[in-house]
């Protein structure tokens, strides 16, 4: 059976696997379709909602929808780019993220996004709620101000790690990331070297003492705008 | 060891120490408890396998659970608009002065509880409320002094019910005060029938030939989707799998809806008899029905049903004597959760999970309950299918419209002479409905709940059918003395509460839209301001990954389209240059009081 076939993103026509999602198949032929939850060592779960695409004329998030023979795709359309636009905007006003002060600034993924999008303000109210900060574990420093429930640590520590230190918890506007622990991070099993530690896309999730070790200026984002390394792929 | 040690050891080995029954475990852990102690969730861990903030991401998910100690009399004032219509706010007031307590608080003594909770499936006898799992119903302020004396003096809720409603509640396992309220029944489902009949019928056949019976009546799924139930099952019969899974979704959560309610009180054996049809159909031989926990009064006569079929060979092994054909039933309680009623959600729950939707691709046909192919339906579909397999399909699909085979039934609540159940053929007029019901002056009318959508006088020659006016059954009728915003805010702030918060703009998307509306209500709104609600209602109905976050700002969406004067007249056109909603006093108040004297400029 011939498992490779066609799909079409934006008029463009490009090959795709059988068992890909559309990101997957977007990526290797060098489109990049923005995302924050979505990370290639880990399972997708689509909860950003950033990657929405188009798809036969429904809305789909390319980081779980699996591509099929045939398949039309819009990715950079006005209206698609606006919702996307939109979306990040909420995830700047549901937390307190102040970039300037922020160890993360330059690696992180949040902030490049909102610079590839053109964002200087977003264009919701800030919301400013009331966020812990658990700086109990004697390596990593937990924020929730900067959390955008992306579960990425969630899953790494399930996935990548074998162990079970992140779960949701609470529902709507109050979810956030609990630990599996008594009260804090401290009490879990956690680890520094764990990948559930540096999979963090935004400053939730720190390293304690080595926030500067390179310098602003020189981080990932400085550099070339998120997605530039998927785009190189077929400059 | 403690009491509270062995009690749960002894709830969790009563489960058989199963992560996937952890629903269960906290349900009863509450109910032993009062409450789960945050003390207790690494205990229950243990026992049940699995990790200390699982089950602390299971009991922050459910409105039902509780970390904190709850009296042991919990009483939840139904909060959803048309009971706040009938007075609820009143009845609230004088159970916070009979009680000396607030919402969200116990009493001195430590025995009761008040709280509010979104739509508790009565609101054709509004106000109402729970106590544990009784329903009170028909609430008035004058009542409660004497209710709240008599819970005191008794704490046992069940001897509130002074004279239980009609037909099944007044059966012993029920014994609710609640009435059913059917005004019209009609030929599919509320009619008179021959028990098992369709059962029987379906097991002369071959599943295939089931299949294909329920694929040409053109039944379409009841919850309100619409999906077609025959090529469901076909999916799902044909989908790879040594289990297969046959789940009733009986969370009728949408305020409004209370058929569900009716037809597990009154027509539970057709309910089991559709599902067993849809098990022999599918090839399964386990069946769930979920049952949302504000029914939980019905859960003691549905497992006697079940209980009554199994004596009587219609559930179990070899039903009604056909070889290999095994099949039995059990019900999952939920925890106050709307979400849930979404199928996926409703999966993740059973599966002892926080009832968090999941990707629908795999669909549950092919990858549901615990990874297998599952068929999700919900009562009525069950029953209608039961009906199909009896009296044909071609019966059925001549009843209706081309599109929308078969009748509906409409739960008919707000401001009518006439609330409650009424079954029509699909392609019934809203306008015809309405004089039946007995609703005259009528503004708005709320098709499908919260999650539908608000048509006024306009609509109203639409039929009800899945391709005019489509509701998995809840019509709510609003006469022109109400204020449709008022609406529009109570639904917003029901999905608030309800979303689950995975994903981005639904987590997000109707706290900021919940906040506009309440600006442009207060008459501080702009043009600019419907323009925002416009374009952010659509980027949460667009990108939101499950039902709910891609139906809740229909409240807003559809009175921005039908009502659009009303909002015009709250935001007329602002000449002065300044935002109306800023407020210069009030920008300036916390500066005035450290600095301890007022602004020199701005001041009142």
């Amino acid at each position: 059976m011939n498992d490779t076939f066609k799909i079409t993103i934006d008029g463009k026509e490009i090959e795709a696997r059988q068992g890909q999602t559309i990101m997957d198949a977007a990526d290797a032929a060098g489109i990049y379709i923005p995302r924050l939850c979505s990370h290639p060592d880990l399972k997708p779960i689509g909860s950003c909602r950033v990657c929405t695409v188009v798809v036969d004329g429904r809305p789909q998030a390319a980081c779980v929808k699996p591509v099929m023979d045939g398949m039309v795709i819009e990715n950079d359309t006005p209206a698609v780019l606006q919702h996307r636009r939109n979306i990040i905007d909420m995830m700047f006003v549901e937390g307190n993220h102040f970039c300037m002060f922020c160890e993360k600034s330059g690696n992180c993924e949040l902030q490049a996004l909102a610079y590839r999008f053109g964002i200087t303000a977003p264009q919701y109210p800030f919301q400013f709620p009331e966020k812990e900060v658990d700086g109990s574990h004697p390596d990593i420093l937990l924020d929730h101000n900067r959390c955008i429930m992306c579960a990425r640590c969630v899953r790494a520590s399930q996935e990548l790690d074998g162990k079970n230190v992140f779960q949701s918890i609470g529902r709507g506007f109050h979810r956030k990331i609990g630990v599996n622990g008594e009260k804090e991070l401290g009490d879990t099993d956690m680890a520094v070297s764990d990948r559930a530690t540096e999979i963090c896309p935004v400053g939730c999730i720190i390293k304690k003492r080595v926030g500067y070790e390179v310098p602003i200026g020189q981080r990932i984002y400085d550099k070339a705008p998120i997605g530039s390394d998927i785009e190189e792929v077929h400059p | 060891m403690s009491e509270m040690v062995s009690t749960i050891k002894k709830i969790c080995k009563r489960y058989g120490n199963d992560r996937a029954r952890l629903m269960d475990i906290v349900n009863e852990v509450q109910d032993a408890l009062g409450h789960v102690p945050r003390e207790a969730f690494g205990l229950i861990a243990r026992e049940a396998n699995t990790h200390r903030v699982e089950v602390e991401s299971v009991v922050s998910f459910y409105a039902f659970l509780s970390d904190k100690k709850q009296g042991a009399v919990v009483i939840r004032l139904c909060d959803d608009i048309i009971d706040r219509f009938k007075g609820s706010e009143a009845v609230g007031d004088a159970l916070v002065a009979a009680l000396g307590i607030g919402f969200d608080e116990t009493t001195a003594d430590g025995k009761i509880t008040l709280e509010k909770t979104p739509c508790i499936g009565m609101s054709d006898q509004a106000p109402g409320m729970l106590v544990n799992d009784t329903v009170i119903t028909n609430l008035t302020p004058a009542k409660i002094p004497d209710l709240v004396r008599q819970l005191m003096a008794n704490p046992d809720p069940q001897a509130l019910v002074a004279e239980p409603g009609d037909g099944n509640n007044a059966d012993s396992l029920i014994c609710a005060m609640v009435n059913n309220n059917i005004r019209e029944a009609g030929p599919v489902i509320l009619a008179d029938y021959r028990k098992n009949a369709g059962l029987r019928k379906a097991l002369t056949q071959t599943p295939e030939e089931v299949i294909e019976d329920v694929k040409t009546s053109q039944l379409r799924g009841r919850g309100g989707a619409g999906f077609l139930t025959g090529f469901k099952w076909e999916l799902t019969r044909k989908a790879r799998g040594t289990e297969k899974f046959v789940l009733c979704n009986a969370d009728e959560g949408e305020p409004g809806t209370f058929k569900d309610r009716v037809l597990l009180t009154e027509r539970a054996d057709l309910v089991l008899e559709g599902m067993t049809i849809a098990a022999y159909a599918i090839g399964a031989e386990t069946g769930i029905i979920y049952l949302r926990g504000e029914y939980a009064y019905l859960r003691g006569f549905l497992e006697h049903t079940i209980n009554q079929r199994r004596e009587a060979h219609l559930l179990g092994n070899t039903i009604l004597g056909h070889e290999g054909f095994n099949f039995d039933v059990r019900i999952q309680m939920g925890a106050g959760a709307y979400v849930c009623g979404e199928e996926t959600s409703l999966i993740s729950s059973c599966e002892g999970t926080r009832g968090d939707p999941t990707d629908r691709t795999p669909f549950p046909v092919v990858k549901g309950y615990m990874v297998s192919p599952t068929a999700v339906n919900n009562v009525e579909s069950y029953c209608c299918a039961a009906r199909i397999m009896d009296k044909g399909p071609g019966w059925f699909a001549s009843i209706g419209t081309a599109r929308s085979a078969g009748t509906k039934l409409l739960s008919v609540c707000g401001d009518c002479e006439r609330p409650g159940i009424y079954e029509i053929p699909f392609g019934t007029k809203l306008r015809e409905l309405l004089a039946r019901a007995g609703a005259e002056d009528v503004a708005a009318v709320c098709v499908g709940g919260p999650s539908g959508q608000m048509v006024g006088p306009a609509q109203f020659d639409l039929g009800i059918s899945y391709e005019e006016l489509s509701t998995g059954g809840s019509v709510m009728v609003f006469s022109n003395q109400r204020d449709i915003l008022e609406v529009a805010d109570a639904f917003m702030e029901f999905f608030v509460d309800e979303s689950c918060g995975y994903c981005v703009p639904c987590r997000v998307g109707n706290v900021l839209l919940k906040n506009r509306l309440e600006r442009v209500r207060k008459g501080v709104g702009e043009q600019k301001d419907l323009d925002y609600l416009q374009r952010l209602g659509e980027s949460v109905k667009f990108t939101s990954r499950c039902g709910l976050g891609q139906t809740s700002p229909n409240p807003i969406l559809s009175t921005l389209k039908n009502f659009r004067p009303v909002y015009n007249a709250l935001v007329k056109e602002n000449k002065t240059g300044f935002h109306k909603s800023f407020n210069i006093m009030k920008a300036v108040e916390q500066a005035s009081a450290i600095a301890g004297r007022r602004s020199e400029i701005f001041h009142a």
